[in-house]
């Protein structure tokens, strides 16, 4: 299986949550910059659609109680990430 | 504590199947300036950092763990399909009669990891120092692999990799300025 689609859907994760932690980093040092947190949390709330619509497809990202649980859940099946 | 999420930082794709990049590459999983050390380092010295950059270490070293993932799947994906003859050309049977193809903490010359490549002093300077030395010499060894490597899929993952350890030696040089402006102030008791 080449999982083309879920490949492409999770890049547009891996690209929004790229901003994400370089923000992250950027605002540990810089915690006075007020556009950095601007778009900080314009990302967070980019990166919740992307999350949602790619957890509908392709099962829960997180366990724990940090995604949403269905049956079935999805979560031990693969692809597991070293595996796509 | 941390929560798993299951999917890489970035993607990683292999051209072929290629034990002996692999072996080199395990030099970032196991070895002194590999992805391991560099989680444990942050991850240990954030206990008695100055508040200003607790953050910043329990960041890095988070991303850290996410870099070791990528590593792991690099080797995986090298080694998966490797015949005993292909593992034999690579000069890989010493991990293979103990491991098969399975990962192990060690570096590419086969030195089992140890905690020895980490320090942690408690004073924040040098804690921080020896943190952007790390980041700079874990940089100059995604060089090294990249200059022999010969997988443009691999080369193009590494790429991110090296430019991590040049944003994180960046934001650990800012860490020390940090530090000294807090050691600078005037404490009244």
């Amino acid at each position: 299986m080449s999982h083309e689609k879920q490949k492409a859907l999770l890049r547009n994760l891996q690209e929004v949550d790229f901003v994400l932690v370089e923000l992250t980093l950027y605002l540990d040092t810089h915690p006075d910059d007020h556009e950095a947190i601007n778009q900080y949390n314009q990302c967070s709330l980019e990166r919740e659609g992307i999350l949602s619509e790619y957890e509908e497809k392709y099962g829960p990202l997180m366990h724990f109680g940090h995604s949403f649980n269905r049956y079935p859940c999805g979560w031990s099946e693969g692809p597991w990430p070293w595996e796509i | 504590m941390w929560i798993y999420e299951k999917k890489l930082q970035y993607p990683v794709k292999v051209s072929q199947c290629n034990p002996h990049l692999a072996k080199l590459l395990i030099e970032q999983y196991g070895g002194a300036d590999g992805e391991l050390a560099a989680a444990l380092r942050y991850l240990n010295q954030r206990y008695t950092i100055p508040d200003k950059v607790k953050g910043l270490l329990t960041d890095i070293g988070t991303e850290e763990l996410a870099h070791l993932e990528m590593i792991a799947t690099m080797v995986y994906k090298l080694m998966k399909d490797a015949t005993p003859e292909m593992i034999k050309a690579a000069g890989l049977e010493d991990h293979y009669v103990d491991h098969d193809l399975s990962l192990f903490y060690h570096n590419a010359a086969g030195n089992p990891f140890t905690a020895t490549y980490i320090q942690s002093k408690g004073d924040p300077i040098a804690d921080l120092y020896e943190d952007i030395a790390a980041e700079e010499k874990a940089r100059a060894t995604y060089q090294w692999i990249i200059d022999l490597s010969d997988d443009p899929d691999i080369n193009d993952s590494l790429k991110f990799l090296r430019e991590r350890e040049i944003v994180h030696a960046q934001r650990f040089r800012e860490a020390v300025e940090l530090v000294k402006e807090y050691q600078g102030q005037k404490k009244f008791f």
